[in-house]
C-alpha cells in the first residue's frame, strides 16, 4: 500500500501533517507524539524579528471549535533556526516553515536567513497584518497577493507554498493569483474570523475581540473551497481546517488535496494525527486502495 | 517527575463537600509522578466541549497511585464533571505545568496563602511541606471553609473571610498581618487575581521570596499554542519577547518575575 504523496518535488512518506500554529515546533508534543511518523512538522508562523503577539485572553472554545487571537506571537527567525530547526533536524520527517510577515520586506528577510537551513519549503501565511496597506491582510486582495509570491519566490530557495485566507469573497481568485506568480503549491484554508461575547460580563471574549475560528465545525467550508481550487489551479493542494479523523482527511483528499493538515484537534487529542494516518491506512485497506493518489481529486 | 501522557483514569470516588464545589479522586498512572501545584487537563465526553479543562492537583495519594481533583462547578466542562460516578473512566492530559518548588523552601518559615477554588493545590504543597514551618492562610467568602478541616493535618491554619463570619474579616492577608509572630521566608500562593497581586506588592514591600499561581484560558496545555500567556518582566528564556506560557513555565511564577 503506498502513502507516499510528492509536493513541488518534495516526497512525504505520508500526506499529514500539523497546520501550523498548533503544534509549535513539534518541541511541545514530542513526548506525546512519535514525529517520525508524520508526513511533516509544519511549524508555528516565525517571523524576522520576535513578536509579543496580543494580548490575553487569546482562545475561547466554541461551538463545534475554538477561536483564537495568539497574535503570532514568535521568537523571531534566528532563535527559531538556532532551537526549534535544530531540534528538528533529528527526526525523519520533512520540515515546512510557516513564515510570517507585516511588509515584504518582513517576510523576504526571513526567508533568506531561512534560505539555507534545513526546512524543506516554506509555507508563506498571508493572513498577517499588512501595516504598509492599512492593516489589510496580504491574502485578501489578489494584486497583492501576487506581488508578495512573485517578490517571495525570486528570493526563496525552497518550493513555496501561500497559504490561503478563507476570509474572501472568491477562494478561487486567490488561488489562481499564487499560481500566476509562481507559488509551488497552496494551503487552505487559515482560519475563519469570528467572535464571542459574554453575555454576562457583556464582553468580548477575547482581549483582541475578533478571533479566528477553527475546529470540526468549519471543515464543510473547507472542504468546499478546496474543491473549487483544485478545479481552478493546477499546483498542488494541502488541505485544512476541521480534520479530526482520517475520513475526514480522506474527504479533504477526494475533494483535491494531495496532502492534509491537522490543528486544532492537536488540542482536542494529542495523537489526532497518528490516529488520522492510522484512520486513512485503515481506509485504504477496507477499500482496496493501494496507492494513496488514486483517491486525490477522485469526485 | 516528569510525566506526560493522555491517562485513562478511573474514578475512584466522588463528593460534593460543598455547595457547588467537588472533590473527585481518579486512579492514573502519573498520579505518583505528580508533583504540588502541577495542574492536569480533564477532557469533557460531550462533543460541544473540545477543550480540555485545566484542574489543579489537590493532593495525591501515591499508595493508591492516585489524584485529588477539588473543582467548582463553573460551566459546561465541570458539570459534565460532577455527574462522575465510582469506577467511570475520564480522559486526562497529566501532568502539566512546573508546581512549587517545595525541596527549595525547607528550613524556612512557610506561609502557604489560598482564596476560594485557589485553596486545593495548597493542600498537597502543605502535605509536600509536612514537619515544616508552615503557616496555611485560607481565605473563604463566608463560614463554609471547605478543606480547611485537612490543613490541620500538616500545618498551623488561620481563617479569614469577607463577610467576617470566620476567622478575621477581610482577606488573606489581612489575617497575615493579623498574626505578628509569623514571620515568613517564602509565601507560596494560589487564588484570584487581585489576591495574587496584593501578595505580590506585599512581598516585594517586605523583602520576602513569593510564589504565586496563575490561571489563564488555555488550548493546548503544553506549550504549543501560546493561548496562555502572562506578561514577564524581562524577556522570557523561551519567548524571546516579555510573555511567558502559563501552562509550561507557570503556573507557578516567582511573583518578581511577572507583571500582573
Ligand atoms: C492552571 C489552572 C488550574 C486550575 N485549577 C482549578 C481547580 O483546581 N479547581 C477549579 O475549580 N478550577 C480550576 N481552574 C479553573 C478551571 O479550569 C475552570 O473553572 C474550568 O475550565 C471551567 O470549565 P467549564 O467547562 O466548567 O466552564 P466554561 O465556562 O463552560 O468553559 C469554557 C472554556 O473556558 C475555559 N475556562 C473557563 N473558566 C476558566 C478559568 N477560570 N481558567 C481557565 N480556563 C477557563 C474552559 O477551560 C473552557 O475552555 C484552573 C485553571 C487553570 C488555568
Ligand atoms: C492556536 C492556533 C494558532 C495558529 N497559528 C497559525 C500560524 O501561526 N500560522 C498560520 O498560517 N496558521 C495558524 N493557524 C491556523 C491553522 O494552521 C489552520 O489553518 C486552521 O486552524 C484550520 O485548521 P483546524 O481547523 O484543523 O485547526 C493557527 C490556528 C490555531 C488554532
Ligand atoms: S495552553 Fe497552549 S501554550 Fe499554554
Amino acid at each position: 500500500m503506498n502513502t507516499k504523496v510528492t509536493i513541488a518535488g518534495v516526497e512525504f512518506k505520508n500526506p499529514v501533517m500539523s497546520a501550523s500554529g498548533t503544534f509549535g515546533s513539534g518541541m511541545e508534543y514530542a513526548s506525546l507524539v512519535d514525529l517520525n511518523k508524520l508526513g511533516a512538522v509544519v511549524t508555528k508562523g516565525v517571523s524576522n524579528i520576535p513578536w509579543e503577539g496580543n494580548p490575553t485572553p487569546r482562545v475561547a472554545e466554541v461551538y463545534g471549535g475554538m477561536l483564537n487571537a495568539i497574535g503570532l506571537q514568535n521568537p523571531g527567525v534566528d532563535v527559531f533556526i538556532e532551537r526549534d530547526l535544530s531540534f528538528l533536524s533529528k527526526y525523519d520527517t520533512n520540515v515546512i516553515v510557516n513564515v510570517c510577515g507585516k511588509s515584504v520586506e518582513d517576510y523576504i528577510e526571513a526567508v533568506e536567513r531561512l534560505n539555507d537551513t534545513n526546512a524543506d519549503m516554506f509555507e508563506i501565511n498571508v493572513s498577517c497584518p499588512n501595516v504598509k496597506e492599512g492593516a489589510i491582510a496580504f491574502g485578501q486582495k489578489a494584486d497583492a497577493l501576487f506581488n508578495i509570491t512573485d517578490k517571495i519566490k525570486k528570493v526563496s530557495k525552497k518550493p513555496i507554498i501561500m497559504k490561503l485566507s478563507p476570509n474572501v469573497t472568491d477562494i478561487t481568485e486567490m488561488a489562481k493569483a499564487a499560481e500566476a506568480a509562481g507559488s509551488d503549491a497552496i494551503s487552505l484554508i487559515n482560519t475563519i474570523t469570528g467572535m464571542k461575547i459574554d453575555i454576562e460580563r457583556r464582553k468580548f471574549v477575547l482581549a483582541n475581540k475578533t478571533g479566528g475560528m477553527s475546529g470540526p465545525a468549519i471543515k464543510p467550508v473547507a472542504v468546499r473551497m478546496v474543491y473549487q481550487c483544485a478545479n481552478a489551479v493546477k499546483i498542488p493542494i494541502i488541505g485544512m481546517g476541521g480534520i479530526m479523523t482520517g475520513e475526514d482527511a480522506v474527504e479533504f483528499l477526494m475533494a483535491g488535496a494531495t496532502a492534509v493538515a491537522v490543528g486544532a484537534a492537536n488540542f482536542i487529542n494529542p495523537s489526532a494525527m497518528i490516529d488520522v494516518i492510522d484512520g486513512i491506512d485503515n481506509y485504504m485497506r477496507k477499500h482496496n486502495v493501494s496507492d494513496i493518489n488514486e483517491i486525490i481529486a477522485c469526485v | 517527575m516528569f510525566y506526560r501522557n493522555v491517562d485513562e483514569g478511573k474514578v475512584i470516588s466522588q463528593e460534593e463537600i460543598s455547595d457547588g464545589i467537588f472533590s473527585l479522586w481518579i486512579k492514573n498512572e502519573g498520579a505518583n509522578e505528580a508533583g504540588a501545584g502541577q495542574f492536569v487537563g480533564v477532557y469533557p465526553k460531550d462533543k460541544s466541549t473540545l477543550l480540555m479543562r485545566p484542574i489543579s492537583i489537590c493532593e495525591t495519594d501515591k499508595e493508591a497511585g492516585s489524584m485529588r481533583l477539588v473543582y467548582r462547578v463553573a460551566g459546561k466542562g465541570t458539570k459534565e464533571f460532577s455527574s462522575l460516578k465510582k469506577d467511570d473512566t475520564v480522559k486526562i492530559l497529566a501532568n502539566l505545568g512546573n508546581g512549587f518548588p517545595v525541596d527549595e523552601v525547607k528550613g524556612k518559615c512557610i506561609v502557604l496563602m489560598g482564596g476560594g477554588i485557589g485553596i486545593p493545590p495548597m493542600l498537597g504543597t502543605a502535605k509536600a511541606l509536612f514537619g515544616e514551618d508552615v503557616h496555611s492562610y485560607l481565605g473563604y467568602r463566608n463560614n463554609d471553609t471547605f478543606l480547611s478541616d485537612e490543613f490541620l493535618k500538616y500545618s498551623k491554619v488561620y481563617l479569614a473571610s469577607e463577610d467576617g463570619s470566620v476567622g478575621v474579616k477581610g482577606n488573606v492577608l489581612d489575617a497575615l498581618r493579623a498574626s505578628i509572630n509569623v514571620k515568613p521566608d517564602v509565601i507560596m500562593a494560589c487564588g484570584p487575581m487581585p489576591m495574587l497581586r496584593a501578595i505580590k506588592k506585599y512581598a516585594e514591600e517586605n523583602n520576602i521570596k513569593a510564589y504565586i499561581s496563575l490561571e489563564e484560558r488555555m488550548a493546548c496545555g503544553v506549550g504549543a499554542c501560546l493561548g496562555c500567556v502572562c506578561k514577564t518582566v524581562k524577556k522570557d528564556d523561551h519567548s524571546h519577547v516579555n510573555n511567558t506560557r502559563i501552562c509550561t513555565e507557570g503556573p507557578v511564577f516567582d511573583a518578581t518575575e511577572v507583571d500582573i
